[in-house]
């Protein structure tokens, strides 16, 4: 008896997140698969699918269509695709230069404030995202609380124009994903025996010496992890563009949505974001794929 | 693991139930409501209802209302076109109602259920009835214009009496515009209401298909772009009221809201909109049915109710857009029926035109143009 508890429950360990992951992770991906490869009409859902399970039994044909069109426009999706690239790159960037410090202080204080720190790390994703972006509109607009304060202390006469600037998507990117950055980094730093340290500046390396050869390769695997966690996300944001950017911001996530909403055209919505996922997870997934290879 | 480790996989888990028991309980609200018998679900655009309105339906009928709400038509057909929205009634505006009857997405509402059907203005009724191609679509609640709205003060500053404050040309002439730039220009994202518009100041028919009129309304929007302060529906209400911004093409009703908060927040700010004497096109918001309603009686007490000459009177009273509904002219605050923004004068209603229902290819001409004026290539 207690064995086959004990077997069950090993089984019932491995399959749940297999199982988690089939259903909300494999299922959707593939279905958007099929939609990209369906052909849009004017119904209930709106597009004709590719596969399906009829009455009439199994049906599959596929329309190549909606590629075709993003190949013949490839103008209009290549500018903000490099947009959402360049956004995704720096948002990445900013956060590691700031969850860096962060991440080596937390990871280097005594347990019972590692704690309390850990807590604020994490607090901001109690409160909604939306509702912490209003609050930074609040700070940043020209009549915001920031321009306000600078006002009345005298240092500047006119508002400075935050808003619908890099600044403002900027801080708002850095804002919402600075924890997803912070949270690996610290894992792979608070693992780092601090034996080694002392004994490099035992034997008379300097503070930048010591970061450099030995701080941070070991953390590499903390930075990739929170780069990869930040980065992914952040290509295909849509919300914080479109509130805090102005109109030269037009992002790959806007475009998606002008797909889906404006043109009803949900298959070639779906066929830029499977486009999306092809750039951006394939060389990523290549890349683990030779550094396992290497290593064995 | 180390305890430190622990700590953090249990706040993350902690952090994501958080996520997870927040939907859960949104879930459990509605199912709740779904157990009673006596229900209506509704889904309006927000800002769009007297404040009591609907707790004086629920008095009066014993329905009990769950009312959710939307800011754009976008959003609420997605929802009819996936299907099982689990809504009985819902308010797209007359072109999109169209586009979503043809998909299948809605039922024909039964007049004879709608007593106070009597007192619709037959004149605002067929011009949506021409758009969605039947008479037993649904019926307008509310209609209106897109438009410009400004600060008195803040284009007095800087273009003078010379402000052309009647015209497209305020915000479209690159002079006006590049004057503004510092005090603050929106345009709505929303570009079947904007691009035929811009036609109309270029001396084209609003109504027109061609890809060169569409084309060439980008091209006039992209020439005063530099100069814009975003491209967005939903700020410029709270910007322009509060000073951020000084000009704007925004719809009617949208514009009477800013101005009204403005006034209560006494800030100075004193906002006006007019309708250009180019032309404008006008839209009507109806109310109409989901294919798969479940709750299809009472969705039809809920517009008849809505029909009643005094609620409809009491709706635009708050919402400052005018109504479809002929008989509540006599209980209208004449403020508001004498606003030649709100209720057109004879004249201007010339200019006037109804935007129309594209089909998937001008959809994407209408979308490429847009996509290529935010992006400003």
């Amino acid at each position: 008896m207690n064995y086959f508890l004990q077997r069950f429950g090993r089984l019932f360990v491995i399959w749940l997140p297999l199982v988690w992951l089939i259903l909300f992770f494999m299922l959707p991906l593939i279905e958007m698969i099929n939609v990209s490869f369906s052909e849009a009409k004017r119904a209930v859902p709106p597009y004709n699918p590719a596969f399906q399970f009829g009455p009439d039994g199994i049906s599959f044909q596929p329309v190549a269509d909606n590629y075709l069109l993003i190949y013949k426009y490839w103008e209009d999706y290549l500018w903000p695709a490099i947009n959402s690239i360049r956004l995704a790159f720096f948002s990445t960037l900013y956060c590691l230069l700031l969850a860096y410090p962060m991440a080596w202080w937390i990871a280097r204080s005594n347990k019972p404030l590692q704690h309390i720190l850990l807590i604020l790390v994490l607090m901001p994703f109690w409160t909604s995202s939306l509702l912490r972006m209003y609050a930074l509109i609040g700070l940043l607009n020209p009549n915001g609380f920031i321009n306000d304060i600078l006002i009345w202390a005298g240092f500047i006469v006119t508002p400075i124009q935050m808003m619908q600037t890099d600044f403002s998507i900027y801080s708002g990117m850095v804002l919402s994903y600075l924890p997803l950055m912070i949270l690996p980094l610290y894992a792979s730093l608070v693992r780092l025996d601090s034996s080694i340290i002392e004994a490099a500046a035992d034997l008379g390396a300097r503070k930048l010496d010591i970061f450099k050869t030995i701080i941070l390769p070991l953390s590499v695997p903390g930075i990739i992890a929170g780069c990869l966690l930040v980065f992914i996300p952040a290509v295909g944001e849509f919300v914080i563009p479109a509130l805090l950017g102005g109109p030269e911001q037009l992002m790959l996530g806007k475009v998606i949505w002008t797909e889906f909403f404006r043109n009803r055209d949900w298959p070639v919505a779906a066929a830029i974001a499977i486009i999306l996922i092809a750039i951006i997870i394939l060389p990523i997934v290549y890349a683990r794929y030779q550094d396992k290879e290497g290593i064995s | 693991m180390s305890r430190s480790n622990l700590f953090l996989v249990g706040g993350v888990i902690i952090a994501a139930l958080a996520i997870f028991l927040n939907f859960d309980t949104e879930n459990a609200k509605k199912s709740k409501v779904a157990d009673l018998d006596n229900k209506l679900n509704i889904y309006n655009w927000s800002d769009y209802i007297a404040e009591d309105t609907i707790s004086n339906f629920e008095a009066e009928t014993g329905i009990k209302v769950t009312y959710d709400m939307y800011d754009s038509n976008e959003v609420l057909e997605a929802k009819m076109l996936a299907g099982s929205s689990g809504y009985d009634l819902v308010v797209p505006t007359a072109d999109f109602l169209a586009r979503g009857r043809e998909a299948g997405a809605y039922q024909d509402m039964d007049m004879s259920k709608i007593s106070n059907v009597k007192n619709q203005s037959p004149q605002i009724q067929a011009q949506a009835d021409e758009m969605t191609g039947s008479t037993n679509a649904g019926l307008v609640y509310m209609w209106g214009s897109t438009g410009i709205a400004y600060n008195e003060e803040m284009i007095a500053e800087r273009l003078g009496d010379d402000a052309p404050i009647d015209s497209w040309a305020l915000i479209l002439d690159p002079v006006n515009a590049a004057k503004l730039e510092d005090c603050g220009i929106a345009v709505l994202d929303a570009p079947t209401d904007v691009l035929p518009n811009i036609m109309t100041y270029l001396g084209y028919n609003g109504t027109s298909t061609e890809e060169a009129h569409f084309e060439a309304a980008g091209e006039a929007l992209t020439a005063i772009r530099p100069y814009l302060r975003y491209i967005n529906s939903s700020q410029s209400i709270n910007d322009i009221a509060n000073g951020d911004i000084c000009a704007a093409i925004m719809w009617s009703g949208d514009a009477f809201q800013a101005a009204y908060r403005a006034e209560e927040a006494e800030n100075g700010n004193v906002i006006d909109y007019y309708i250009p004497n180019e032309g404008t096109n006008l839209w009507f918001d109806v109310m109409a049915i989901p294919a798969d309603a479940k709750n299809v009686e009472n969705a039809h007490k809920f517009v008849d109710y809505m029909m009643r000459a005094d609620v409809a009177a009491e709706n635009v009273n708050y919402v400052w857009y005018a109504s479809g509904n002929k008989a509540a002219e006599a209980s209208i605050d004449p403020e508001i029926l004498s606003h030649p923004g709100i209720y057109p004068t004879d004249e201007a209603k010339e200019k006037l035109f109804v935007t129309p229902v594209y089909d998937a290819k001008t959809d994407r001409i209408v979308t490429r143009v847009w996509n290529r004026f935010l992006a400003g290539n």
